[in-house]
């Protein structure tokens, strides 16, 4: 890695580029990069994008906690992440744990709004950044929210993409199969291969994933950083104030 | 309408909470009676089944760890910034709770099926999750209103013997000032006996003044009030007060083994004196 940008800088950059477009995305209170990502693409777009943090006293939400489910099950939220404990290559989540439910080998938390969410919001990003053979999985051990439905199943939304420490892949809805978009600078296709359980589409030819555009850089550092600060001050600790 | 609220003492308060009890909760977003609850620990409740709207972090974890719950309904139990919860999944881990994994919306419609007095509520979503696989109380019909072939879940509606919440007041006439959080107006509608701490009583009337009336819950839905100033502790209180991280940090690593968490106990719940009421 270069020493000009940071890895969740180049994180950032990348998953900002995978937002363009959207009017509203919301954000849960675990997710610093994409919640950077969110307030790179409101900034970018002159404030016509609306970004709702879940977490801290700035959401906005009024009418409690089902707000945030209501909006996304009518269509109003275009945008979303979810992670997993798991994540195989049919894009199936797992927040549950790994190993036989319900006991599991170590239990995480649960699956929280996932089994909604998933289904319901047009651009579900997968963000994990451990990228090993342990996350992503051949099959997950449970399914907090399938990655693709059958026809009959009401289903607006689902994933589109899947960002890791190493890689970026498309997910192709109707093949319910990932394909590697782009590889991070110093790293390679190989690499991604073998720490990757599941299998997936390659193209002939690897792209890397692009640095981060410098006007971009300089909103990030400058006025997104300080907001970050409020935000989720541990991340902002250690990605923005140390420079 | 008295002059002055008849406030109760916190254990009168949770004397109403037997062994067995489905307890209805909300997380840290709403208020959350942590004085209440190290006083259930106290008192050596048992056998608690949680009902968790829609999630659960410290609360849980304590009544847990202390041996307090059988069985919990919740979409997630977790320490959020601060790690997993120890106590949760070591009970998960070791088979000692059942656990009913659900989904937040989940948890907030069949507590508004309640509410509205029907029996179900539909939800989008869920069909092809192993969360629906293991509810075998969760139904799948065909949208009567379709022209077929629309499969939609059904959730039932559940009424919690008791709401627990901590709100920042309660007004002479038992009215409680929620703020924007309305889930916890959702959790008191659908629950048989609602009980609060609050950090104060306001000496007027909620309803004299819009803007508190806003963010009323009526005293219609609630049963009996304690006094608890900081009663959330060490958890956020939304407006009043910020999340203890120091001891948030210190319970995750005394909580990390069954030894940790009893001398946390020891210190923290049964040295009444230690904790913060």
């Amino acid at each position: 890695m270069t020493d000009a940008y940071k890895r969740e800088e180049l994180l950032i950059c990348l998953v900002a580029r995978l937002l363009a477009g959207v009017r509203y995305v919301a954000i849960g209170a675990l997710s610093p990069i994409p919640g950077a990502a969110a307030l790179l693409t409101q900034a970018i777009s002159h404030d016509r994008v609306r970004v709702s943090f879940l977490h801290g006293r700035h959401n906005q939400f009024t009418d409690g906690g089902r707000e945030l489910f209501d909006a996304a099950a009518q269509g109003r939220i275009d945008a979303f992440f979810l992670g997993g404990v798991q994540i195989d290559g049919q894009a199936n989540i797992n927040l549950v744990g790994p190993g036989p439910y319900p006991k599991t080998t170590r239990r995480f938390s649960g699956s929280f709004g996932s089994a909604l969410i998933y289904y319901v919001v047009p651009r579900v990003i997968l963000f994990r950044e451990e990228h090993s053979p342990r996350t992503l999985v051949k099959q997950v051990d449970f399914i907090s929210a399938p990655g693709v439905s059958p026809p009959a199943v009401y289903r607006p939304g689902g994933p589109t993409a899947l960002v890791t420490n190493l890689a970026h892949f498309s997910f192709d809805r109707s093949r319910a199969r990932f394909r590697l978009a782009s590889v991070h600078p110093d790293h390679a296709a190989a690499e991604v291969r073998d720490q990757t359980g599941f299998d997936f589409d390659c193209p002939s030819e690897v792209l890397t994933t692009p640095a981060p555009e410098p006007d971009r850089l300089a909103l990030l550092r400058g006025p997104i950083a300080e907001r970050m600060a409020e935000l989720y001050p541990e991340f902002h600790a250690r990605v923005f104030a140390a420079a | 309408m008295s002059a002055e609220l008849k406030t109760v003492s916190i254990e009168d308060l949770i004397s109403e909470i037997s062994d067995g009890c489905l307890l209805g909760i909300t997380n840290e977003l709403g208020g959350v009676s942590m004085a209440a609850t190290r006083a259930l620990i106290r008192r050596g409740v048992r056998d608690l089944r949680l009902f968790c709207l829609p999630t659960s972090s410290l609360q849980a974890d304590l009544l847990i760890g202390a041996g307090c719950v059988a069985e919990i309904d919740t979409s997630a139990v977790t320490l959020n910034e601060f790690g997993l919860a120890p106590r949760f999944v070591s009970a998960v881990q070791e088979g000692t709770i059942t656990v009913h994994d659900s989904t937040c919306p989940a948890m907030h419609a069949m507590l508004q099926a309640a509410e509205k007095g029907v029996p179900f509520m539909p939800l989008r979503g869920l069909i092809g999750s192993d969360i629906l696989r293991h509810r075998p109380d969760w139904k799948v019909i065909d949208n009567p209103f379709a022209a077929g072939g629309d499969p939609i879940v059904l959730l039932p509606a559940v009424a919690p013997d008791i709401a627990l919440m901590h709100a920042p007041m309660a007004d002479r006439d038992g009215n409680i000032y929620i703020g924007r959080r309305r889930e916890m107006a959702t959790l008191a509608h659908a629950a048989k006996r609602v009980l609060f701490t609050v950090e104060r009583i306001h000496s007027g009337s909620l309803f004299d003044d819009e803007a508190l009336a806003t963010g009323a819950l009526s005293g219609l839905y609630v049963h009996a009030i304690a006094e608890a100033p900081r009663g959330a502790w060490p958890l956020v209180l939304g407006g009043e007060y910020e999340t203890d991280s120091l001891h948030m940090h210190r319970y995750v690593q005394m909580a990390a083994t069954p030894e940790g968490f009893a001398a946390y106990l020891n210190a923290f719940v049964f040295n009444h004196a230690a904790a913060a009421e």
